[in-house]
Parts: structure tokens; C-alpha cells; sequence
């Protein structure tokens, strides 16, 4: 009998896959929030659905095997086994159902927020995140991505006294603090994002138009990485975040520093005509979406500080940020990247009058003459002043934690 | 039978071609019609393959394509997810093998609307023409990814938002003015054109999965016409079907008060579907090609049939397991979740009668044969990794990353990609009377089937540790471990061997086609109609002036108190004494 080498390859296939399994480096995550629940379906699932595959796997190469042609031999003659198939069908069903009702159970968690939970406002748009606390009333001030506006990142409603207190949060990191459920609620200004952090598991689509949620409680005090999950263009790559599980004295210091709504309005900058009209053209040029003004890094390098300043290229060479190299950067992208960034953007479609009006708006985006700005007084004395008298998601927080 | 009646096409008179324009390029021959549609759709599928190694190389080491910028990148995973779906795997499946066996399989002369069936050809290139239009308009294609998602399908954060979605949609289409004429031609064939004795319960496996399959397609690809009417009206006349009030890029849009998940409900009505249009041909030709080779009748034939329409029905309201984390209504993750679960019951015992097929069968390990065998390993796994995403609760961590993709392509790239090479392998000596190159062809498959096995297998586990898919750049990533990047390295380097080695099977097939070894009428010792026909290659109009009788069903091997392991469906089954 002649080797049949296709089952030897069924053979080694099933069982490489199996040793891979248990030899990989490559499994979920440390858990991070209470999804144990998820992580048990998937163990469940996973038993399950090894057997299944081992053993119909190894029955193929060994029939294949067994099996094998012979001049003049028969096959057996059975149309159907209407025993078996229905012990099969049964073994099956069975199977199915013990996947499943756990899934349905945790699913049935997954849509039900604790009533203990805060809520937490994360706004996307490309490509960053941004934050939005409720503040001390603990009320979310109305918003609408038609009131959005480049003084106004949330479309928080004008005159809506809810939103006053709101604390909005825009430089990509947000912290929490640790065994708090959280409910998050997810807005988007302009396109399908999806907000996630591996190690909680969980994660919902942020959709323009609708307000989406899920919740967790994170269990681990650690830095995480926020990705975006569902495809929204081209910087979808680089739309990332940090979160940070602190614990609840950080977080409550840390959330007294963060600027309100009606800090964010007093504190605004009043820039130059000039500057202000390149500020103007930059916005509509969609150029925000992938450079900061605050020195944060987004998805493209930050126009803070970058005027006259030198950079590292990722080719190895450093470059002088002059005019030359600015108005390069913006004409031909892809000729110079710098460090640590990919060739996302696309050739910025100006006139050399809007060129020039960009550049008159970067020339004056320095990081000392800002810092006034950031210690504004009316911005700290109100959210730390209004934080300590009334109750706020921070207060709401009963200490019945063992 | 009781009654004999004459079938239909054996009454109507049959015009033969005089001109060799008419017989070889506006031909109206099924057969004909069937290769136009395969070459069209490898080479369109060439195309999809060769963006697919170019989007490996990025992710395995970026910065080797320099010119391969983000806006590529995208532009490459849409275009080559939509080519495979639609352009390849659909066209191949339904407009291939389903033109050249349904005729044949269910003796008839030719499709019961030979013109509209040539028109669906036409039409259809002109849709991929349309579609690699896309390549020269301004912007370039889109890059909105293959579900094609509002609103950053038509805003301007996305590569070809402007003209490359309207060749998009417009192409899609026209593939669906093709389909819909295809479609309906094999349904009219199968329910009117059926030989005397070919009763719906004899028919081959192979013929049922064609036949729910285009149901299936007449059904759902209507919902994607509309979407794709709909979102050409937001794009250009500025209706807001899909688009809610956004500002996109720092510019707000005149959109307001349009449902982005109302897209996505009426593309995964279609695109569910899609999966066992895709699916259900790859099912039957896999039963009939396991029946054969291991000279075995398929076990349990009318359980096969059954798990074929059950899926097909179930089909229709599974749609939004691809969507749990959409931000619909979190209760239809209940139903959703419950009715995908059903259908792994069908499916599943589908595997289970073709491994029991093999049980003391008498297995010619032959090419096609080859290709069956990994078709149902690869669907073993494919298939349970469906088990894995459709259940709500366990899609949440796992859906948009890297095992996402490569379930799909495990259940819906490899497996009835496999399923066309094993459907090729087995019926080229009908179709051109010449035989494959038998040793080309098992390289051929040791190379495509491991090299795919080593590419998606791993694959899944990258979405285990969290990669997220459609990233063009991954190397400024806390979350990527080292380990992650060798991984992918590896997948890399065994797909360029996979793409390479499809030079293998195309040099067979020209080769063949004039060098090949001569093919008998009936090489595989196989019992359907297409392996009866009086001449090989059949002629046009395939039979002589009588149509064949069919006394059987086609799966009579190995029958115990016979001379031969097989008896053709055209064979009197003997008087009971």
C-alpha cells in the first residue's frame, strides 16, 4: 500500500496546531477589569471546540489512512444512519448550548450598568480622543456636533448651565480610579471609532449621530494603551490614547487640575488677525485632526514649539525646522518623516496665500508665551472650587470598597 | 417514474453559432460562458493578490515599499476584500461552476435564457472594468475598507472619498445587474430544464448548493443595490440617508439626521448571505468531489440537502452577529447570538457526513481529492472559530482584531478558494478534454495548502493578545509585543510563497490545454450527467437529438452485487425479482 502522504499532513496539521496552542507566547491580555465572565465563555469555547477539532482532525488522516484504495475493493454501501445522524445532531445541540448560555449570561451583564456607576464621556473624532466629565452637578451638559466649533471641541450647547461644570479633557490621557464601575458613553464628531483597551476586554463603537455605551470596572492601578478599533480613515492607525487606573486620591487630584467648560471659554487666547485667520485655514484644511497646538502627539507631530526648532528624522539625519522645511512638509509630506511617525497625510491642497497664512499661525505657537494661558485663574479656581462643595462623580463615591 | 415527460429543451430547437466571434466570444454556450467567467474572475483575483502581498509586506516590514503610503494601504485592503468577495469568490462560484455544471448536471442543453445568460458575463466584466477604473480616477479607489462604512466612506479623512466609492458603488452595481441575470437563469434551468428521472432528491449535491445559493443572492444582494444607491444619493445630491449632522476634518457638513447603522444593517443583510452564496457551492462541489474519489456514496444525502436549505434560511437572520459592536440595540445580541449558534448545527453535521463519507470508502488520493480533504480541515477550523465571534459576549474583545480576520479568511478565503481549485482539478478534462499535470498539481497543493494553514492558523492568536486589523503601522505601538513582529514576519514570507506558487497552477493550465495527456470521457469513474455526455468536451447543446434519463441518484458507489464501484445516473436500476 502506498503511503498517502496527505495523511500524514492531516496528522502533523492537527497536532502542530495543537502543540502551537500550548507552546504560543501569544494569549489574552492580564485581565485588567471584572470580564472574567468573557474570559471563561472563551475557555469554554475553546475546550469545546479543541475536542471537536482534534478528534474530527485525527479521524480524517486515519481513515484517509485506513482507507486507501485498493483495485477491485468496494466501499461500504450505507446511504444514511438515521441513529447516528440523529446522535450526532444531539451531541452537536448540546454542545452549542453549553457555549452559549454562559455568552448570554455575561452578555446580559455587559448591557446592564451597575447603578453605582459614573459616567464617563469619551468624544472621538480623527484622530484623538478626548474626555468629558460631568462635573460637580453630575449632570452632562447638552451637546451636539452641530454647536462644535474650533473654541468649542465637545458642541457643548451654549447657555446649557449643565455643561459649565463639565470637565473636558484633550490631551489624549484620562484617568480613573481603580474598583469604580464606570459607564462610558461614546460620541463621535465625524466618523465610526471605536474605543478599546485590550486588557478590559470590552469595547463599543463610537457612532456619529447616537450615543453609544459599555461599562467595566477596572481592577489593576497600571497605564493603558487606547486603541481604535473600527476602521476611520486614514490616520485609524495612530488614533491612540493612554488611560491611567490610579487610584481614587490621584484621581481626585488629578481631576482638580483638568479645566471646565466655562474654563476652557474664559481661558481662550486671543490671537493675532493673521494668526488667527491661518488658525482658521488650518482647521478647514482638516490639518487639527492629525497636529496638535498643545504639544500632545497625535497622529502627525505637534506645531508646538516647531518653528526654528531642529527634529530627528527617521532616516537618521536631524533637520532645522525653518521655513523651507515647513512649507516642504506641508506641500510634499512624504519626503521627509519625521521619527517615529508614518507617511499618513496627504499633500495639504493650498493656495500660497493660505500657505503662508498656516505658517503665520505656527510661527506664534510657543510653548512660554502659552503657559499664562494654562494658569488661568478663573480655570483652576472654579473646578477645584466648585469639585469640593458639591457632590460630583468623584464625591458620589461611596467608600464601601473592602 | 411514472410518467416520462419530455423535457423541455428537447423540444425547442437549438441555434448553433455560425461565426467564430459568435461561438467563442458573444457565445451564448454555457460552457463557454462558464471559462469567460473563471478567467475574468483569476484575473481579477490576481490583482487581490498581488495587493494582498503588498499589504504583508507593509505590516511585516514597513518601510521596504516606500511608496506604499497609508492611503495605499487602505485603498489595498478594500479593494482586495471586495475583489475576493464579490469578484472572485462569488463570480467563480456562481458564475463558473454554476454555468458549467448546471446544464450539464441536470441534462440539459444550455440555460433556459442562453442570451441573457451571455448579457450576465458582459455585464459583469463590465463591472470589474469598472472597478479597476478605480485605479485611474482622481483620489485613486477606496479606501474605506470592503464594508464600505458611512460616514468616513464619503468624508474626506478617507482615501478616494470623493470618486474611487462612486466606481465603487456603481460597479457593485452592475455586479448585481449581472448576478440577478445569472441568478435567475440557473433557478429557471434547475426547476425547468431537469432531464426526465432527475427528480429535485437525485440531483448532485453540487447542483443544490448553486441552486440555495442564488436564492440566497437574489434575496440579499438587493439590500446592497440599495445601500449602494443610497449612499451615490448622500454622496452627490446630498441626502443624509446614512449621514447624521458631522464635522469632518474641522468642516461641517450640511448632513443631519441620517443612521450610519442603517447601512450597516442592510450590508450585512447582504453580506451575511454572501458567506453561504459563497459557501453553499463550495459545500456541494466538496460533497460531490469526497464522493467520488473515495468511491463512497455521500453519507447521508437527504440530511445533506436539508443542512443545505436550513442554512440557507438561517442564513437571512444572522446578519447583525457582525455588528454587536456597533452600538445597536443591545438586546438583538440575544437573538443574534442564539440564531447564529443554530446554524453551527447544520454546518457542523455537514463536516461530520463528509469525514463519515470516508469511513470504509475505498479513497483515490487524487488532486481534487487532495483539495477536498483540506477544504474540510480548513473549514474545521473556520468553522469554530464562527463559534467563537458569534457568540455576543466573546466577539467583544475579539472582534475587529486579527482573529476576525483570519477566521474569515480561513472559512471564507481558504476553504472555497480550495473548493475552486478542487472543483478545477476535477472537471478540466471535461471542459477542455485534456488532463491536468498530476505532479504539478500535488505540488501545487502541498504548497497552497500548508502555506495557507501557516498563514492563518497564527494568525488567530494575534488577535488573542489584542492587534487590532486594518492598521497600516504598527512599529509605534506599546501594545505590540516583540514576538508579535516575528510572527508576522513569518506569516509574510509564507504568503509570498503562496502567491508565487499559483504560478504553478496557471502554468498547468495553459500547459495542459495544449500538452496535456488526452482525457477519457470519464476519468474519475464518476456517476453524475456531465460525465455522460457523448462527446468530451461536449459540444454545444451537449447532448445528442434525446436528452439522457436519469434512473438514480449520483451517488451510486461501491453497490454491493454489481461489476463496477459506480453506476452512472443514466444506468436502468434492475427489476426488483
Amino acid at each position: 500500500m502506498r503511503i498517502a502522504y496527505i495523511a500524514v499532513i492531516l496528522f502533523l496539521v492537527t497536532l502542530g496546531s495543537v502543540v502551537f496552542n500550548f507552546t504560543t507566547p501569544f494569549h489574552f491580555d492580564a485581565i485588567g477589569s471584572n470580564w472574567n465572565l468573557i474570559d471563561i465563555t472563551v475557555y469554554i469555547t475553546f475546550v469545546i471546540c479543541g475536542v471537536a477539532f482534534v478528534v474530527l482532525g485525527l479521524l480524517m488522516a486515519w481513515w484517509v489512512y485506513k482507507f486507501q484504495y485498493q483495485e477491485g475493493k468496494f466501499a461500504e454501501y450505507e446511504p444514511e444512519n438515521a441513529k447516528l445522524e440523529s446522535r450526532l445532531t444531539i451531541i452537536t445541540t448540546i454542545g452549542v448550548v453549553v457555549m452559549l448560555a454562559p455568552g448570554l449570561v455575561a452578555w446580559n451583564d455587559y448591557i446592564r450598568p451597575p447603578s453605582d456607576a459614573y459616567e464617563l464621556e469619551v468624544y472621538s473624532k480623527q484622530w484623538k480622543w478626548s474626555y468629558r466629565f460631568p462635573g460637580a452637578d453630575g449632570v452632562f451638559g447638552a451637546a451636539h456636533n452641530k454647536y462644535v466649533e474650533f473654541e468649542n471641541p465637545f458642541g457643548m450647547k451654549p447657555g446649557d448651565p449643565y455643561g459649565e461644570d463639565d470637565i473636558l479633557i484633550t490631551s489624549g490621557t484620562v484617568k480613573i480610579p481603580v474598583d469604580r464601575p464606570v459607564k462610558v458613553l461614546l460620541r463621535s464628531e465625524d466618523v465610526l471609532h471605536d474605543f478599546w483597551v485590550p486588557a478590559i476586554r470590552a469595547k463599543m463603537d463610537a457612532v456619529p449621530g447616537m450615543v453609544t455605551y459599555f461599562w467595566f470596572e477596572p481592577i489593576v492601578e497600571r497605564v493603558y494603551e487606547v486603541l481604535c478599533a473600527e476602521l476611520c480613515g486614514r490616520g485609524h492607525h495612530s488614533m491612540r490614547g493612554e488611560m491611567h487606573v490610579v487610584s481614587m486620591d490621584e484621581y481626585r487630584t488629578w481631576l482638580n487640575d483638568q479645566v471646565t467648560w466655562a474654563g476652557l471659554k474664559a481661558g481662550a487666547v486671543p490671537l493675532s488677525p493673521e494668526a488667527a485667520q491661518g488658525r482658521d485655514i488650518a482647521n478647514d484644511k482638516g490639518c487639527f485632526a492629525c497636529h496638535s497646538t498643545d504639544g500632545s502627539v497625535e497622529t502627525g507631530p505637534s506645531w508646538l514649539d516647531i518653528w526654528g526648532g531642529t527634529v530627528e528624522l527617521d532616516n537618521g539625519t536631524t533637520r532645522v525646522r525653518d521655513e523651507a522645511y515647513i512649507r516642504k512638509s506641508i506641500l510634499d509630506p512624504h519626503a521627509e518623516i519625521v521619527l517615529g511617525f508614518s507617511a499618513t497625510m496627504t499633500p495639504a491642497d493650498v493656495t500660497e496665500e493660505e500657505l503662508q497664512s498656516i505658517m503665520d499661525f505656527i510661527k506664534v505657537l510657543k510653548s512660554e508665551p502659552a503657559e499664562p494661558e494654562i494658569e488661568d485663574e478663573a480655570t483652576s479656581v472654579e473646578s477645584s472650587s466648585d469639585v469640593e462643595t458639591t457632590p460630583s462623580p468623584t464625591e458620589q463615591q461611596p467608600q464601601e470598597n473592602p | 417514474m411514472a410518467t416520462v415527460e419530455v423535457p423541455y429543451q428537447e423540444t425547442v430547437p437549438l441555434h448553433h453559432p455560425k461565426t467564430w466571434i459568435g461561438k467563442y466570444i458573444f457565445s451564448q454556450d454555457h460552457k463557454i460562458i462558464a471559462v469567460q467567467y473563471g478567467v475574468t474572475a483569476m484575473a481579477v483575483g490576481l490583482v487581490a493578490l498581488i495587493l494582498s502581498e503588498f499589504m504583508r509586506i507593509q505590516i511585516a516590514f514597513p518601510g521596504v515599499l516606500p511608496f506604499f503610503t497609508a492611503d495605499h494601504y487602505y485603498q489595498a485592503i478594500t479593494m482586495h476584500g471586495m475583489i475576493m468577495v464579490i469578484y472572485l469568490l462569488t463570480a467563480f462560484l456562481l458564475g463558473a461552476f454554476g454555468n458549467f455544471c448546471v446544464p450539464l448536471m441536470c441534462g440539459a442543453r444550455d440555460m433556459v435564457f442562453p442570451f441573457v445568460n451571455m448579457l450576465s458575463y458582459w455585464v459583469y466584466l463590465l463591472s470589474v472594468i469598472i472597478l479597476m477604473v478605480s485605479y485611474f480616477v482622481p483620489g485613486g479607489p477606496t479606501g474605506a475598507g470592503w464594508t464600505l462604512y458611512p460616514p468616513q466612506t464619503i468624508t474626506a479623512g478617507t482615501p478616494g472619498f470623493d470618486w474611487g466609492i462612486a466606481t465603487m458603488l456603481i460597479s457593485l452595481a452592475v455586479f448585481i445587474v449581472a448576478f440577478t441575470m445569472g441568478g435567475l437563469n440557473y433557478i429557471t434551468t434547475i426547476l425547468q430544464a431537469r432531464t426526465r428521472g432527475l427528480t429535485l432528491m437525485r440531483m448532485p449535491l453540487t447542483v443544490w448548493g448553486i441552486f440555495i445559493a442564488t436564492f440566497l443572492g437574489l434575496i440579499a444582494f438587493p439590500a446592497l443595490f440599495v445601500s449602494a444607491v443610497m449612499m451615490l444619493l448622500d454622496n452627490f445630491l446630498g441626502t443624509s440617508f446614512f449621514m447624521p449632522a458631522i464635522v469632518s476634518l474641522g468642516q461641517k457638513l450640511e448632513y443631519s439626521g441620517g443612521q450610519p447603522l442603517l447601512f450597516q444593517h442592510l450590508f450585512w443583510f447582504f453580506g451575511h448571505p454572501e458567506v453561504y452564496i459563497v459557501a453553499l457551492p463550495a459545500f456541494g462541489v466538496i460533497s460531490d468531489l469526497i464522493s467520488v474519489h473515495a468511491r463512497k456514496n455521500i453519507f447521508g444525502y437527504r440530511m445533506m440537502v436539508w443542512a443545505i436549505v436550513a442554512i440557507g434560511v438561517l442564513s437571512l437572520i444572522v446578519w447583525a452577529h457582525h455588528m454587536y459592536v456597533a452600538g445597536m440595540h443591545p438586546s438583538f445580541g440575544f437573538f443574534f447570538a442564539t440564531t447564529t449558534l443554530i446554524i453551527a448545527v447544520p454546518t457542523a453535521l455537514k463536516v461530520y457526513n463528509w469525514i463519515l463519507t470516508l469511513w470504509r470508502a475505498n479513497i483515490r488520493i487524487t488532486v481534487p481529492m487532495l483539495f477536498a480533504l483540506a477544504f474540510v480541515l480548513t473549514f474545521i477550523v473556520g468553522g469554530i472559530t464562527g463559534l467563537f465571534l458569534g457568540n455576543v459576549i466573546i466577539d467583544i474583545p475579539l472582534s475587529d482584531t486579527y482573529f476576525v480576520v483570519a477566521h474569515f479568511h480561513m472559512v471564507m478565503g481558504v476553504s472555497p478558494i480550495l473548493a475552486i481549485f478542487g472543483g478545477i482539478y476535477h472537471w478540466y478534462p471535461k471542459l477542455t478534454g485534456r488532463m491536468l499535470n498530476d505532479t504539478i498539481g500535488r505540488v501545487h497543493f502541498y504548497f497552497t495548502f500548508i502555506g495557507t494553514y501557516a498563514i492563518y492558523f497564527p494568525m488567530h492568536y494575534l488577535g488573542f493578545i489584542g492587534v487590532p486589523r486594518r492598521y497600516y503601522h504598527t512599529e509605534i505601538a506599546d501594545f505590540y509585543p516583540l514576538a508579535a513582529h516575528n510572527l508576522n514576519k513569518f506569516i509574510t514570507i509564507a504568503a509570498l510563497i503562496v502567491g508565487v506558487s499559483q504560478i504553478l497552477f496557471i502554468y498547468n493550465l495553459v500547459h495542459s490545454y495544449f500538452k496535456g495527456k488526452k482525457a477519457p470521457a470519464n476519468p474519475w469513474g464518476a456517476n453524475s450527467l456531465e460525465w455522460c455526455t457523448p462527446e468530451t468536451p461536449p459540444r454545444h447543446g451537449n447532448w445528442e437529438d434525446r436528452l439522457p434519463t436519469v434512473h438514480r441518484w449520483a451517488y451510486d458507489f461501491g453497490v454491493p452485487g454489481e461489476e463496477k464501484d459506480h453506476i452512472p445516473q443514466t444506468v436502468p436500476r434492475r427489476k426488483a425479482s
